[in-house]
């Protein structure tokens, strides 16, 4: 057992590269991020320190607060709608429906699509002077109303729409494999006794995607705190600051504001909070598997 | 058959051999630029021509959106591999690349072409830094400008152009009652602090503009200034269709164009839109100052020069320079872009009535310099998030937005 786990040299030297790019390309990067945080570093990187000025500033500003609130808002409502509505489009294509290859397929092609398409396709249709508000009162229903794109309280809720419509798929390819995995016999049994549909769908399939939708759900979630360019070509990150993003807000900084140290502390401060999400998370995991390791 | 492939391969060697000389020989630019709209492209094309026919080799980078193509060039320019020739506005922008040394003086071009006799005195201290020239302008832009739409003017019974402020939301109701969209608004935050700035030029005159900018004087006087052109800004929320948010300058412009909409507050640029749609200026549409204004804001076009270690790509610097303040070349380029030649010293008569205003404005010395020249992109930034904050929340009111402006000068 011992032997076994001993590398050999050669296979040591040939990781070296590896290592090397993983120690200087992430974790040196990073850490420069980090240090020009705390310097007062304006296009180009400078080395006059100033503590954590950058950081006092950045709580400072109004556009920074709006963004955390928005991405946090976003966040929730793009990962639980997406598990959802890929829950039950996989259910429905559970069902043996008739063309199940090409309805699997419509819903899986908006994946396919970057988000920077997805943005423009919903830009126009939710514009209310000529998207779907236009061509509805076109139809002759002349009061209604559709405008939450350029609404200060609803456009958020726009960017997790086109999201949900996007990223939906995904989470149907999955939980479809999943449920196919799902062996006959349960749902004999389960019918025998008179358990209605719906009802095995929520009490036997569901339990049993956990590990799948897990997986989903992780993919969605690192998406969530990257989202720049469906916020970019959707709404710009208006109206006002109302759909801002902090990986739009430290890109702005970042090139044409030109102000590095500020940009920089907001990466860091992102780094930080996915770490303060995700370290506990892995530690629970670590900690059941152990638990059940011991048993 | 045998012979025309020894033919073929005599002529590919000789291509090897000859062209890499050939092309050492000419001058070279790759110009990256964000003028990619109608007007824009066909101004800029007006430089390349002349580049060409001057025995240069012209390569294009142009991308859409002045923050794109300047996140571009930053980027290029850190890798080490920048452009040949970059589209800059004048101002403090520049001031960090020239200070790290990452942009070519062109002193040679300047005292040769006697530049400093050219330009007004403000523009060749703006094109200078340390001492040194490193910016070739290009035009003026003069941003106090409204534009309107001859037929929505009529259709509403409005005969004059409005003087006064009063008269002016008088035009606006009667557009609205008339049913034609009163105001075509680009909602995009450097759109409205343009309108911001053209409005409180109006409001606080041209010293008083001077002294809130350069002096960040935030006395009474001041603090009234700015709460009064929150006062006209937040009344022109009501004559802005709901479309508006997000919406481009030249989508903007595409409204009174077309005389949905019968006016826009915009920079003279959009005055190249109207020209390749093929409107006439006077016929079809009209151009007036902001009411009440005693000047006019103005921004400037240039290029910047990287340092850049090819032969031929400094030959291509030294002669995009020349042709970029070459007389001819000024005035056919402003005629397209819509802009303001930099030299006094040009033939004026193929000017159109705006253009002959804004260069009157300017030799008068009645021009006050927009964010871009006297800001830092921070503080410019931060005037953007201010002006957009306030035009997207009808709640705020002017008194306290007022009192909350001089921080974007933190």
């Amino acid at each position: 057992m011992q032997a076994r786990r001993r590398r050999s040299p050669a296979a040591t030297i040939a990781l070296l590269p590896t290592w090397i790019a993983a120690i200087f390309i992430y974790i040196g990067t990073m850490v420069w991020s980090v240090r020009l945080s705390f310097t007062d570093s304006t296009i180009f990187p400078s080395s006059n320190y100033v503590g954590f000025a950058q950081y006092a500033k950045l709580f400072r500003t109004s556009r920074w607060l709006a963004s955390l609130e928005n991405v946090l808002i976003f966040g929730v409502l793009y990962v639980a709608g997406c598990l959802a509505l890929g829950f039950v489009l996989a259910a429905s294509l559970d069902r043996k429906v008739r063309f199940e290859a090409v309805f699997r397929t419509i819903f899986l092609y908006p994946y396919a699509m970057s988000f920077v398409v997805t943005g423009l396709v919903w830009q126009w249709m939710l514009n209310p002077t000529f998207g779907i508000q236009a061509s509805v009162r076109a139809l002759g229903w002349q009061s209604f109303v559709f405008d939450w794109i350029v609404s200060r309280d609803m456009a958020i809720y726009t960017v997790v729409f086109a999201g949900v419509w996007q990223g939906a798929g995904l989470v149907m390819v999955i939980a479809l494999s999943g449920m196919r995995a799902i062996g006959e016999e349960q749902w004999k049994a389960a019918q025998i006794d008179g358990i209605p549909v719906w009802r095995i769908y929520l009490s036997i399939v569901l339990p049993q995607l956990g590990p799948a939708l897990a997986a989903s759900g992780m993919l969605l979630s690192m998406g969530v705190i990257k989202t720049y360019d469906l916020v970019v070509a959707l709404t710009g990150g208006g109206p006002g600051n109302a759909t801002e993003v902090p990986a739009k807000f430290i890109m702005d900084n970042l090139f044409e504001r030109q102000n590095l140290g500020l940009a920089s502390a907001g990466a860091t401060v992102l780094v930080l909070s996915v770490i303060m999400a995700v370290v506990p998370f892995r530690y629970a995991l670590s900690m059941r598997a152990r638990r059940r390791g011991a048993h | 058959m045998k012979d025309t492939m020894k033919l073929f391969l005599l002529g590919a060697a000789l291509s090897i051999t000859v062209a890499p000389a050939y092309a050492e020989d000419k001058p070279k630019a790759e110009v990256m630029t964000s003028w990619t709209s109608g007007g824009e492209a066909a101004a800029l094309d007006v430089i390349k021509r002349e580049f060409e026919k001057r025995g240069g080799v012209w390569k294009d980078s142009s991308i859409a959106g002045f923050g794109a193509a300047d996140a571009a060039f930053q980027n290029r320019l850190v890798a080490g591999d920048p452009p040949t020739a970059k589209q800059a506005v004048i101002g403090l922008a520049n001031a960090d690349f020239v200070n790290q040394g990452l942009l070519n003086p062109i002193d040679d071009v300047a005292e040769a072409g006697k530049w400093t006799n050219a330009l007004p005195k403000s523009i060749a201290d703006l094109v200078s830094y340390n001492g040194k020239v490193y910016l070739a302008p290009t035009g003026a832009h003069g941003e106090s400008w409204v534009f309107y739409s001859k037929e929505a003017f009529a259709k509403a019974g409005v005969s004059e152009e409005p003087k006064t402020w009063d008269e002016f939301f008088t035009a606006l109701d009667k557009l609205k009652a008339a049913g034609v969209q009163p105001v075509a608004w680009g909602g995009q935050s450097w759109q409205e602090s343009k309108v911001f700035n053209m409005i409180l030029l109006t409001q606080v005159g041209i010293d008083g503009f001077l002294k809130i900018y350069v002096d960040k004087d935030k006395d009474e006087v001041s603090t009234e200034g700015v709460k009064k052109t929150l006062d006209i800004l937040g009344k022109l929320r009501a004559y802005v269709d709901e479309g508006a948010p997000g919406r481009n300058w030249n989508d903007a412009t595409a409204m009174v164009i077309t005389g949905k909409a019968g006016v826009q507050f915009m920079g003279d640029w959009a005055k190249g839109e109207f020209i390749a749609a093929g409107k006439e200026l006077g016929k079809d549409y009209g151009c007036m100052l902001a009411p009440q204004s005693p000047g006019m804001v103005y921004v400037a076009d240039a290029f910047s020069f990287p340092k850049i270690a090819d032969a031929a790509s400094q030959k291509g610097q030294t002669l995009l320079a020349e042709i970029a303040m070459d007389p001819t070349v000024q005035v056919e380029f402003s005629l397209k872009k819509g802009s303001v030649p930099m030299r006094t010293d040009v033939d004026q008569s193929s000017l159109d009535v705006c253009a002959k205003k804004g260069l009157e404005l300017m030799s008068a010395g009645k021009i006050v310099p927009d964010q871009a020249l006297i800001l830092s992109p921070q503080q410019a930034g931060a005037l953007n998030d201010y002006v957009d904050e306030f035009w997207t929340n009808p709640s705020e009111d002017s008194t306290s937005g007022a009192e909350k402006f001089f921080a974007i000068f933190e």
